[in-house]
């Protein structure tokens, strides 16, 4: 077993050796400008992309001619959500997210607040998941769009995606969805599920990091967008920029890959996520899955383990590589925004743990990570003061807390 | 985050973990902090006549916060009330090379010091009352 054990697949994923073949004559061999109308070095370039983009395009359900190559979800997401602002600006000013969205989301939504647009950031249910009748409660006349992730990236819930696309069309706003830890985990068709704009990002699919894409509906809608980069006016003119082919290569392969595996590396690792949630929470109390347990991603597990803060378990479990929802993992001393927007409560937001698991992530590397977080978790409750008084039938809610920060 | 040695050594070997009966009148107990700040502290403290005799801590919290509490029932053992209120947050700070994002660890072992000492004073001027 290599240690430490890699159990953060939602945080980033290896590059699968296929894809990393794939990819490798483009950097030396292969090195055209695919922008290149006029040798063959430019041709080879631009055949080696416009394959990537059909397999991108085929792991969605899209076409080729519908994909728009950028530098990950987050440059896809500012150009999604500030393009489709900027260009139907003037048919209305209202945007509809969620609190539990991922920071780029959250950001370009303020970006576009102080640019004079009203975005309203619904609550999720205390599973995460946004529910179809929020969203169809929150729809005015002026709303021009819905951005909504399709899975969680700290807990791993699903929006109800087909329900909230289909309602959008019917009342012809257009839906975006960050589709950046769901793609290659779970079935996904921007015509069954009626998506307009959808994101998602190599490193996040065994590909390599800083390439992902835009997908921009061509028709029933017509979807545009304001370039938010000036320049040779590649990508139909939606992205400027030279065109960076051995890393598209390798997204193409890693879709190509996805599409013919997804469904059974989905199995195997609901599997062995069951398997890790049942040992967590039968041999430990007090242990709370945060998240939905029917509408979820496969390879996603969020536990808060009560009285035991989530940074310090971290340090207890140093052979395992896993996140946690802890403010003093992050900058700001806040806990997650996501935990906060579920309304789980910031103690428990503390004490909330991450853990993802991969294409190549085994059952005997899950074992003993399990078998270290359960020793860690005992041996910092009986550190804990809040365990003894729990323990002790004290109500932590009742007791008056002096200072802290 | 990388921890100094000395964070590490605490986390791992913690000092005085557990509890002191808090009923007894020679015992002073201090709990700071909040649950839904991340950190809670308690220190406990055993006083024959004026001087600290044993400590005891339990601490829900970072790594930082487990080490600052380990160390501060580390060094009060021993010392009169006065010594142990005289103990700075600084102190702890630079014996356990804590970065600017965990000061606030420091800080709160240095209030349960003074919280379990009040505690204690408290205890006997009540006692001092009823006799």
């Amino acid at each position: 077993m290599k240690l430490p054990i890699y159990l953060d697949y939602q945080a980033t994923t290896p590059v699968d050796p296929r894809v990393l073949d794939a990819m490798l004559p483009y950097f030396t061999q292969h090195f055209g400008n695919a922008a290149s109308r006029n040798h063959r070095y430019g041709w080879e370039a631009e055949a080696a992309v416009e394959k990537a983009r059909e397999e991108i395009a085929g792991l969605i359900g899209a076409s080729s001619k519908e994909i728009v190559f950028t530098s990950g979800s987050t440059e896809a997401i500012n150009l999604a959500m500030k393009g489709v602002a900027e260009m139907y600006g003037e048919k209305g000013r209202h945007i509809i997210t969620s609190q539990a969205e991922h920071k780029a989301v959250l950001d370009t939504a303020k970006h576009l607040e102080k640019q004079g647009f009203e975005v309203t950031y619904l609550q999720p249910d205390k599973t995460g998941r946004v529910t179809l009748e929020a969203v169809a409660a929150a729809m005015r006349p002026d709303t021009i769009l819905v951005a909504l992730m399709w899975a969680n990236n700290e807990v791993g819930t699903l929006n109800p995606v087909r329900e909230i696309g289909a309602l959008c069309h019917e009342k012809g706003v257009l839906f975006f969805t960050d589709a950046t830890q769901a793609v290659g985990k779970i079935p996904v068709d921007v015509e069954a599920d009626h998506v307009d704009l959808l994101c998602l990002s190599g490193h996040k699919v065994y590909g390599p990091k800083g390439v992902g894409i835009l997908y921009v509906r061509r028709r029933n809608p017509r979807v545009r967008v304001v370039a938010q980069m000036d320049g040779g006016g590649h990508e139909r003119g939606m992205r400027s920029g030279t065109l960076n082919v051995p890393s598209i290569v390798g997204l193409g392969a890693a879709c190509r890959i996805a599409s013919a595996e997804f469904e059974a590396e989905a199995k195997r690792a609901s599997e062995l996520r069951d398997h890790l949630q049942k040992r967590l929470t039968t041999e430990l109390d007090e242990v709370y899955v945060n998240g939905n347990l029917e509408h979820r991603l496969p390879n996603c597990l969020n536990v808060s383990f009560a009285y035991v803060e989530g940074e310090s378990l971290l340090m207890g479990i140093s052979d395992v590589a896993v996140s946690s929802g802890s403010a003093c993992t992050s900058a700001s001393l806040e806990p997650s925004h996501v935990l906060r927007s579920m309304a789980v409560g910031d103690e428990l937001a503390h004490s909330s743990i991450r853990f993802g698991i991969g294409r190549f992530t085994t059952r005997e590397e899950l074992d003993f990570a399990a078998d270290q977080v359960i020793g860690a978790v005992r041996r910092l409750r009986e550190l804990s003061p809040l365990y003894e008084m729990a323990k002790e039938g004290i109500d932590l809610k009742s007791v008056n807390w002096q200072g802290g920060h | 985050m990388a921890y100094s040695d000395k964070v590490l050594d605490h986390y791992n070997n913690p000092r005085n973990v557990g509890s002191l009966d808090k009923s007894s009148s020679d015992v002073g107990t201090g709990i700071v902090g909040a649950p839904e700040c991340g950190d809670v502290m308690k220190l406990q403290i055993q006083v024959e006549g004026d001087r600290i005799v044993d400590a005891k801590f339990k601490t829900f919290g970072c790594g930082s916060a487990i080490a600052s509490s380990s160390l501060a029932t580390e060094w009060i053992k021993g010392k009169t009330l006065d010594e142990a209120l005289a103990i700075q947050n600084t102190q702890i700070v630079q014996e356990l090379s804590l970065p600017p994002v965990k000061i606030h660890c420091s800080v709160l072992a240095e209030d349960a010091i003074k919280s379990a000492v009040n505690d204690y004073k408290s205890k006997q001027a009540k006692e001092g009352q009823k006799s």
